[in-house]
């Protein structure tokens, strides 16, 4: 077990360099003449030359790169250069925004698809096939159409919840509550589909498994069989999925925040893409791969954890 | 047994119908079909139909409402809405099929290549499929557009990129798997080039999953690229579905109606394509279904034409003489069937009389699909999902237990009737230790606390025969061997000292020399414990070594029945002397070859 | 004396290290010839290396030492090129008859298809289909269907049809029986014996089941944890067996009478304890 976390660890850390190695070179190297793209147009060919100097632009794209990555190491991920703003500033503001998103719609994916899960495989039937249709529709709409839809009926329609803007949790929970919960639903909706379907399909699966039936062969009744083995032998698919459906919503988190106007990293990222902000950019593709990094890896040992078989190993 | 032997005859069955005909046949697949193959029609003219230039402004014409020159009025900077969404419809579905292409292209390849020789593209493709996994694709779409601007179709060749893995890892698992099939082995044998195995036999397995994926992919590609037209990082100039919507989106409160078609556009053809992914899916998996109804169904045919034989039953002899105690089971006419989806029932076991005697162990034999697992299950209640019992009784202790309910069945299962298993290693759930399974429902069955509940589980794998009760007791079962497993399932199942054992196969999946221990061991314990037994077998030799009484099976009756010397001695039924006769243990050895014997 | 056909020498299979575990040593020091014309039987329990031993031979396991002759020919470390033309001379039949032919070809592609790969075409690949179906008793209107319409002994006869397309003068049989029914299986054996007699093909038949071997083979070789422990003409070997080993395992099987099996029950029981006590051959026992 210890040999597997340390080589589970290493290879995320592995990862998380490459990622940004890759990331770096791209957008350093791709990106043009970036120092005429910060000045503007109607700048002198010194201007820009000057500009280029004082950003380090003029140096080779891997000397840039090593003394960004030496910088990053100790927690200073450059400035914006457009608003001068600290690039670890900007990004840490917005992250609380976008994780709360994240985390409450994964809780909340991970708890209603479990519910339905279950039911939908105990029941079959009728009940089955309405949650089977109704979650290959909730995969199928796009998040940010639910999204666009939720704010039209609750926000402008109902008028239940504010359409735009964020109140942060520590000066008015209510208004909080108010202000993610659209938010939340809209980037729920695929991560329940597909963590239902998911975990419908494990427990059907370990339901007909030969050892459910000699546990009931022992005197066990279905419920204690189902909620003890079953739902245990389900768990590992179940992380799985709720892992994919992390990641898929931190994606879903950039769109869904633009349309209910919230100051998350998607905001931030819209808006240092179109300026070709590239240290902005650059901080949040570090951040976004590190907390990926952090949760794969935390449901790769909890998983390990579970299975006897890697835990014994 | 000569070269005068004829032929044999076939059953003659319907070929399966094709797979887009039975899609077609399914009311959602026809419908999600059509409506993918009316939009991709409407991308491929609907340039032509478009009334006006989707870019051309008209200041006097902001958000005009609906008129016959503007069917579905004008945008906030005067543009025609029907000819913008014509335009958005073509570019927006080309630039997704676009994705599609490269995804497949690269992901088809390299899975192929990969699959069926292994090797470093395997490396590479596991980074890439590292690399998408760990961020999200917009998250990469956006760090992207900085470096190649806003074209729809450059970003759309990104995607194409990083979905290529998903392509690359089912191409691969098909592939590695098929390369495993013994088909594919015998065509290397039969000298077949790789290039013609990997046509012959790997690119039909592949592609019907690979359409599957392609539909769910393409709708992938149609919500991202959306999405990212949605935020404003696409071209203005070029109309796209995503672009309309974020124009209709900031135009939000003076005219709603504008994000209507962007939207339905956007929306159903996610939800046609996700659909028709769906019921392809579906139709691929229920096509095995039908194979194996079919072949029920193609049995129970046949054995309807028998019925009406009488069993026969051969009188008692001094040794079974023994076993004339009280009647433990009585089976009476029994018939097990498993409910169609058509409505039909396909029966498996059609009238079965069985009686057991206390202490008495009967055999029940009889070759696959003869029905008598599904007999041994519908005593224990313990049918596979679909099966009943549709008629007859199971009296067992003066209890009926044909379509019995759980609490009927609670006072039987696990206390005086128990179960051993053929496949040890999968009837041990993987998850939990050897002791928690054995004490689990020894607690639950016999109230006993934990303690009390451990003391007797080792003990009772030490009587079974365990070397290291207390290893074993902490072991998983991936930490045993099979042997031992199937000595666990054995002392699991005589942990409540049971009246009734029925042991299904118990000693199939065994080696020989574990079979003749395993086989020492159920002897012990029914001495032991005076249980009478009902052994599930097709083995001649195990039954001659167990069996006071044996019945035997086939196509869902018992043709005869009697005490085991009785019908090894003088079998009756012409099945049951043909079985005989194909034994082979006292077949004598054939000689060493000699020149003369080749011809 | 004749020249074997199959002449295996000091063979090891090794197969390499995977994942974190050992390399497995399937088969050490393993010598066995098979003559044109003859059967060998080749018996084991599981993971005594028995199917490695039919899968080298083949060219589908890695031989690390020894070597492999075919007809006087060297083929232990041929390439899947050169090893193509072996495919008229060398066949095989696999135990499972469900993943043995592909599910979507009908049976007239499943046969011609070493037919083609080795230049037989068009109507005399036909003709030679129809040939083989009725070799093994099959009707020739079988080659239109696919597998799938057929039980699992007639798609062992298909196998075996397949094995024969080129006229081999070796098929290794691996436990080419043993997934069929008692009935299916005796005659499924026969008609291995009855195209024996017919073509005098050789086979190398691998099985875990003693009465099958017995009545097949000509010589058995009874193989124990990657090493054949003892061999010798069939009837010496499954009636009178010298290995501690051979002794357990031939004891270990029930006969099909109940009285008989009671003795060979006591039998067994005595040989074991005179095994366990370190009377006859009590060498090999302590490797237990």
């Amino acid at each position: 077990m210890a040999r597997f976390i340390v080589r589970r660890v290493l290879s995320r850390v592995v990862l998380l360099f490459a990622i940004t190695t890759l990331a770096f070179i791209l957008l350093y190297a791709g990106s043009g003449d970036i120092a005429r793209r910060i000045v503007g147009q109607t700048a002198t060919a010194e201007q820009v030359a000057a500009r280029a100097a004082e950003l380090g632009l003029d140096r080779p794209v891997l000397e840039q790169y090593v003394s960004w990555l030496g910088n990053a190491v100790t927690g200073n991920l450059g400035r914006s250069w457009f608003s001068g703003q600290l690039v670890l500033d900007g990004v840490a503001s917005r992250m609380a925004v976008t994780l709360s998103l994240v985390i409450g719609a994964t809780i909340i994916s991970a708890l209603l698809a479990v519910a339905l899960g279950v039911w939908a495989a105990l029941a079959r039937g009728v009940v089955d096939r309405v949650i089977q249709f109704l979650t290959v529709l909730g995969m199928a709409v796009p998040g940010f159409l639910v999204a666009v839809g939720l704010v039209l009926v609750f926000a402008l329609q109902l008028g239940w919840f504010r359409a735009t803007g964020f109140t942060p949790f520590a000066q008015d929970p209510g208004g909080w509550v108010r202000s993610v919960t659209l938010p939340i639903a809209a980037l729920a909706v695929g991560g329940v589909s597909a963590a239902t379907q998911q975990i419908r399909g494990s427990v059907i699966d370990a339901l007909q498994r030969d050892y459910v039936r000699t546990l009931r062969s022992r005197g066990l009744d279905t419920r204690s069989v189902v909620f003890k083995h079953v739902l245990r032998n389900s768990i590992g698919p179940a992380l799985a999925i709720l892992n994919v459906q992390f990641v898929g919503m931190l994606g879903g988190a950039v769109i869904v925040e633009q349309v209910f106007a919230l100051p998350g990293l998607g905001q931030l990222s819209v808006a240092a893409t179109l300026q070709g902000d590239i240290p902005i950019v650059m901080g949040l593709v570090l951040a976004t791969a590190a907390i990926v990094v952090v949760v794969n890896l935390a449901i790769d040992l909890a998983q390990a954890f579970l299975n006897p078989k890697v835990r014994l190993a | 047994m000569s070269d005068t032997k004829p032929t044999m005859p076939i059953p003659v069955t319907k070929r399966s119908q094709g797979l887009l005909r039975r899609v077609m046949k399914n009311p959602v697949g026809l419908v999600s079909l059509g409506f993918i193959l009316l939009i991709f029609g409407l991308a491929l003219f609907g340039g032509l139909l478009a009334p006006h230039d989707p870019n051309l402004s008209d200041a006097r014409l902001i958000l005009a409402p609906a008129s016959a020159d503007h069917p579905l009025g004008t945008d906030p900077s005067g543009r025609d809405v029907l000819s913008r969404l014509l335009v958005a419809t073509q570019i927006s579905l080309f630039a997704a099929t676009l994705a599609l292409v490269v995804a497949l292209v690269i992901g088809v390849l390299a899975g192929l290549v990969a699959g069926y020789y292994k090797g470093w593209i395997d490396g590479v493709f596991g980074w890439i499929t590292a690399l998408t996994i760990s961020m999200p694709g917009i998250i990469i779409l956006l760090a992207a557009r900085t470096i190649i601007g806003p074209s729809v179709w450059l970003a759309m060749l990104v995607f194409g990129v990083l979905m290529s893995p998903s392509f690359y890892r089912l191409v691969y698992a098909s592939v590695s798997a098929v390369r495993e099939e013994l088909y594919v082995d015998a065509a290397r044998v039969s000298g077949l080039s790789d290039g013609r195995i990997i046509s012959r036999h790997i690119l039909g397995v592949v592609r019907a999953p690979i359409i599957i994926q392609s539909a769910m992919i393409l709708g992938i590609a149609v919500a991202i690229q959306s999405g990212l037209e949605f935020l404003g990082l696409g071209d203005t100039r070029v109309p796209t579905w995503g672009g309309m919507l974020s124009d209709g989106f900031a135009a939000m409160y003076r005219a709603p109606i504008l994000m209507l078609w962007p939207s339905l556009a956007i929306g159903l053809t996610s939800i046609a394509l996700t659909l028709f992914a769906n019921v392809l899916r579906d139709e691929l998996e229920r096509s095995g279904g039908i194979l194996r109804r079919r072949k029920k169904g193609a049995q129970a045919a046949e054995k309807r034409s028998r019925q009406g034989d009488p069993v026969l039953v051969h009188g008692e002899d001094a040794h079974s003489a023994r076993r004339t105690g009280e009647v433990l089971l009585d089976v009476s006419n029994l018939h097990v069937g498993y409910d169609q989806p058509d409505g039909s029932l396909v029966e498996v076991v059609r009238g079965v009389d069985l009686t057991i005697r206390r202490g008495e162990v009967h055999g029940l034999i009889g070759e696959s699909g003869s029905g008598k697992s599904q007999t041994s299950f519908a005593i224990l209640g313990l049918l596979p999902s679909g099966g009943r019992v549709v008629d007859g009784s199971v009296v067992f202790e003066g209890v009926q237990l044909a379509n019995a309910d759980a609490d009927a069945y609670a006072t039987v299962r696990g206390t005086r009737m128990a179960y051993i298993p053929q496949e040890p290693m999968s009837n041990l759930d993987p998850m939990f230790t050897i002791g928690s399974q054995l004490t689990e429902p020894l607690r639950k069955t016999q109230g006993m606390d934990k303690k009390a509940a451990t003391k007797k589980a080792l003990a009772l794998l030490a009587r079974v025969g365990i070397p290291d009760p207390q290893r074993t007791f902490d072991a998983y079962p991936h930490q045993i061997s099979g042997g031992m497993a199937q000595r666990v399932l054995i002392a699991g199942a005589v942990s409540s000292d049971p009246d009734l054992l029925i042991a299904d196969e118990p000693t199939t999946a065994l080696d020989v020399t574990i079979q003749a221990e395993v086989l020492d061991l159920i002897r012990d314990l029914q001495q032991d414990y005076d249980m009478a037994v009902l052994l599930v077998t097709h083995n001649f030799g195990v039954v001659a070594d167990l069996c006071d009484r044996v019945s035997v099976m086939r196509e869902g009756k018992i043709i005869e029945t009697g005490p085991v010397r009785g019908i090894f001695a003088d079998p009756q039924h012409a099945y049951t002397q043909s079985l005989l006769d194909a034994m082979l243990e006292d077949s004598a050895p054939r000689p060493p070859l000699t020149q003369g014997a080749r011809s | 004396m004749t020249t074997p056909l199959l002449d295996v020498r000091d063979l090891d299979v090794i197969y390499p290290a995977r994942g974190g575990a050992k390399p497995f040593h399937a088969l050490k020091k393993v010598s066995l010839d098979i003559l044109p014309g003859e059967t060998v039987g080749l018996v084991g329990e599981s993971g005594s290396g028995k199917t490695t031993l039919g899968r080298a031979v083949l060219g589908l396991a890695p031989v690390s030492a020894g070597s492999i002759a075919f007809d006087g020919r060297d083929i232990s470390h041929l390439s899947r090129r050169a090893r193509r033309p072996l495919a008229r001379d060398l066949q095989v039949v696999f135990q499972d008859p469900y993943s043995s032919l592909n599910p979507s070809m009908t049976i007239e592609q499943i046969l011609a298809e070493p037919l083609t790969a080795n230049g037989v075409e068009g109507k005399a690949a036909r003709d030679r289909v129809r040939g083989l179906l009725d070799r093994v008793h099959l009707p020739a209107d079988a080659a239109n269907r696919l597998p799938k319409e057929f039980s699992g002994g007639q798609r062992q006869r298909i196998a075996i049809a397949r094995a024969l397309a080129l006229d081999p003068k070796l098929i290794v049989c691996d436990e080419a029986v043993s997934a069929l029914d008692l009935s299916t299986q005796a005659r499924v054996l026969d008609l291995f014996i009855e195209i024996q007699e017919a073509t005098g093909v050789a086979y190398l038949f691998v099985t875990h089941d003693l009465a099958v071997v017995r009545h097949v083979s000509h010589r058995v070789a009874v193989l124990y944890r990657g090493e054949i422990v003892e061999s010798g003409p069939g009837a010496q070997v499954t009636l009178h067996p010298e290995h501690p080993y051979t002794q357990r395992l031939f004891m270990a099987a029930p006969v099909p009478d109940p009285d008989r099996q009671q003795q060979r029950r006591e039998a067994r029981r005595e040989l074991l304890a005179a095994q366990a006590s370190g009377a006859p051959g009590g060498g090999a026992t302590a490797a237990q």
